[in-house]
């Protein structure tokens, strides 16, 4: 990965550079502990959306003329930053799409339709979130292939034995989260990926909940894809990417017809553009991809040494306060784990703890996460869920655990 | 305005109390009509029974399931209200709760029958906990309209 300046990690100073982070909530200042759900932005990336709409404003690829010319260039230059960034090996298979869900529906659709047939058996784990679940069943449906599920343990672990287990000659696809975002669970992705390589079964990342937390190298891990959106990486919403091996992306054929994505077009045959563009059909989320390119400058700026070391003090520090609330249980206690808490209190439902928080402007998350499955796994209808960014200090967590308390008392 | 009187607004004592000791939280058997209500947005599940007689009263309604309070206390109070009303009394009342859960009822100044239920008046504010508090009532609605599968969501 390319060298760049972190600078020292001085928490006061980077809180001033979201503005979000100083804004009121019902005449509390906002404690923003839902970052898996999406994370706020940096007043570099409101820049940059800004200075895209008021002084480049121009659609890409398409025009001769200054404005257009400038802003491909800046939507390129946003594509070579998050090559560098996940350390891909060229910049085309970096590919644009409209987040995680885009991104894993391209795959299921124009991989998965083309190579996959009746029998093929396509592996995913328990932990997944609704997207990386839907597009496969939606692909089994139409081809009768079929989705083999690998077991998480009580602690919310995937059973790596199991895991291995379920892979056998039929298994010709795995997809699997790397950061699970009702659990916090970090999967062994790399030993995932070198087993499934050992059988010749290609492998999906989807790191919507890593991307932001922790170093991204496609080129280490050796995934064949990999799925990230851009507001999880404190970017805009609205834009994401899909990362895949060139030979792969050149093997499968478009995912959807339009402009850009094409070569030439008669009425006889249409010839598709070469990588990345082949899979970009229609005008992209310019605005968002500059964004994203900012972001990911920005991120960088703080430094992935310096998130985990953060996060990591914020996960000891939240898991210990909340566990010394009576009643109160956490869901998802893997070993190896990222800064998301998620629980349930007796005699209080999630909603109503939710909405109690909020009053005194601690915003969590609260429902089944967009994995149901894993909800019924762990006997839950829903959970309340605290994702801690690098932007996150103890003095929040303390005020989630007050909020709480305060929740308790009105249900007692 | 004090803190605690704007969160309880939504977490009044009557609500906490029909949430702790719910009313007609049972299965009737052989009823004449049930459905099941569902909102896939939180996974509040609950199932609606009702026994309507020949002249189309209700003799009895109850309802079973698992929802936070403001679905718990909104059903139990839905039981207690409509027990002994006709069907077309239940539809009406149905639809004057609906509107008062999305703010276009007021109870001191527009006319209504809804009585204790109008205790729910300000939850037009919680946009994400009106379905909670409708579950149970979309749930009776569709039984008595023979659709016995309500979701939130469509
Ligand atoms: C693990 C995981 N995968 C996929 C997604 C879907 O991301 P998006 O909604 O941005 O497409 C999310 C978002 O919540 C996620 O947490």
């Amino acid at each position: 990965m390319q060298n760049m300046k972190t600078r020292p990690f001085d928490l006061n100073a980077i809180r001033k550079d979201f503005p979000t982070l100083s804004v009121s909530v019902r005449g509390k200042p906002l404690v923003y502990l839902d970052n898996a759900a999406t994370t706020l932005k940096p007043k570099s990336v409101i820049r940059a959306l800004n200075r895209y709409y008021k002084d480049e404003c121009s659609n890409v690829h398409r025009g001769v003329h200054y404005l257009s010319e400038k802003a491909t260039a800046e939507y390129e230059r946003a594509r070579e930053k998050i090559s560098h960034f996940i350390n891909a090996r060229l910049s085309s298979e970096i590919i644009f799409t409209r987040g995680t869900t885009d991104a894993i529906n391209i795959v299921a659709q124009s991989y998965g339709r083309t190579f996959l047939k009746a029998g093929d058996e396509i592996l995913i784990s328990h932990m997944e979130h609704h997207s990386n679940i839907v597009p496969w069943q939606i692909l089994c449906e139409e081809k009768g292939c079929v989705l083999k599920v690998a077991p998480v343990n009580d602690a919310g672990e995937l059973i790596l034995d199991e895991f291995k287990k379920l892979v056998n000659p039929k298994t010709r696809f795995i997809s699997i989260v790397y950061v699970s975002n009702s659990l916090g669970t970090i999967n062994p992705i790399k030993e995932i990926i070198d087993f499934a390589h050992a059988h010749k079964i290609p492998v999906l990342v989807d790191a919507a909940q890593a991307v932001g937390h922790r170093a991204i190298d496609v080129r280490g891990l050796d995934c064949d894809f990999l799925a990230f959106s851009g507001h999880k990486l404190f970017g805009p919403t609205g834009v994401g990417v899909l990362y895949g091996k060139e030979d792969l992306l050149n093997a499968m054929p478009p995912a959807q017809g339009g402009g850009d994505m094409i070569a030439t077009v008669t009425f006889e045959k249409t010839t598709y553009n070469v990588l990345p563009y082949k899979f970009e059909a229609g005008t992209p989320p310019i605005a968002g991809v500059i964004g994203l390119g900012a972001a990911v400058d920005y991120v960088r700026s703080i430094g992935f040494e310096n998130i985990g070391t953060h996060e990591k003090e914020l996960l000891e520090y939240g898991t210990r306060a909340l566990k010394a609330i009576p009643g109160l249980r956490l869901i998802g206690t893997a070993q190896h784990k990222a800064s998301i808490l998620s629980f349930v209190l007796d005699k209080i439902h999630p909603h109503d703890l939710g909405t109690l928080v909020d009053e005194q402007g601690v915003a969590i998350r609260t429902g089944h996460h967009c994995t149901m499955p894993l909800m019924a796994r762990f006997n839950v209808p829903a959970t309340a869920r605290a994702s801690l960014a690098f932007y996150n200090t103890k003095k929040e967590i303390d005020s989630l655990v007050a909020a709480i308390y305060k929740a308790k008392k009105v249900f007692t | 305005m004090s803190e605690s009187t704007s969160k309880h607004e939504l977490y009044q004592q009557v609500i906490l109390e029909h949430n702790k000791k719910p009313r007609n939280f049972k299965k009737i058997d052989n009823p004449t009509h049930f459905a099941e209500g569902y909102n896939p947005l939180c996974g509040d599940h609950l199932m609606v029974y009702l026994s309507v007689d020949d002249k189309g009263i209700i003799q009895e309604i109850s309802f079973e399931g698992s929802g936070c309070a403001i679905s718990k206390a909104s059903a139990s109070m839905m039981t207690v209200s409509l027990k002994g009303k006709t069907l077309d009394e239940a539809r009406k009342l149905f639809e004057q709760f609906h509107k008062l859960v999305i703010g276009k009822l007021h109870p001191e100044k527009d006319a209504h029958t809804l009585g204790k239920l109008s205790i729910f008046s300000g939850i037009w504010q919680y946009p994400a906990r009106v379905k909670c508090a409708i579950l149970s009532w979309h749930a009776m609605n569709g039984a008595i309209n023979k659709v016995q599968n309500v979701s939130t969501e469509n």
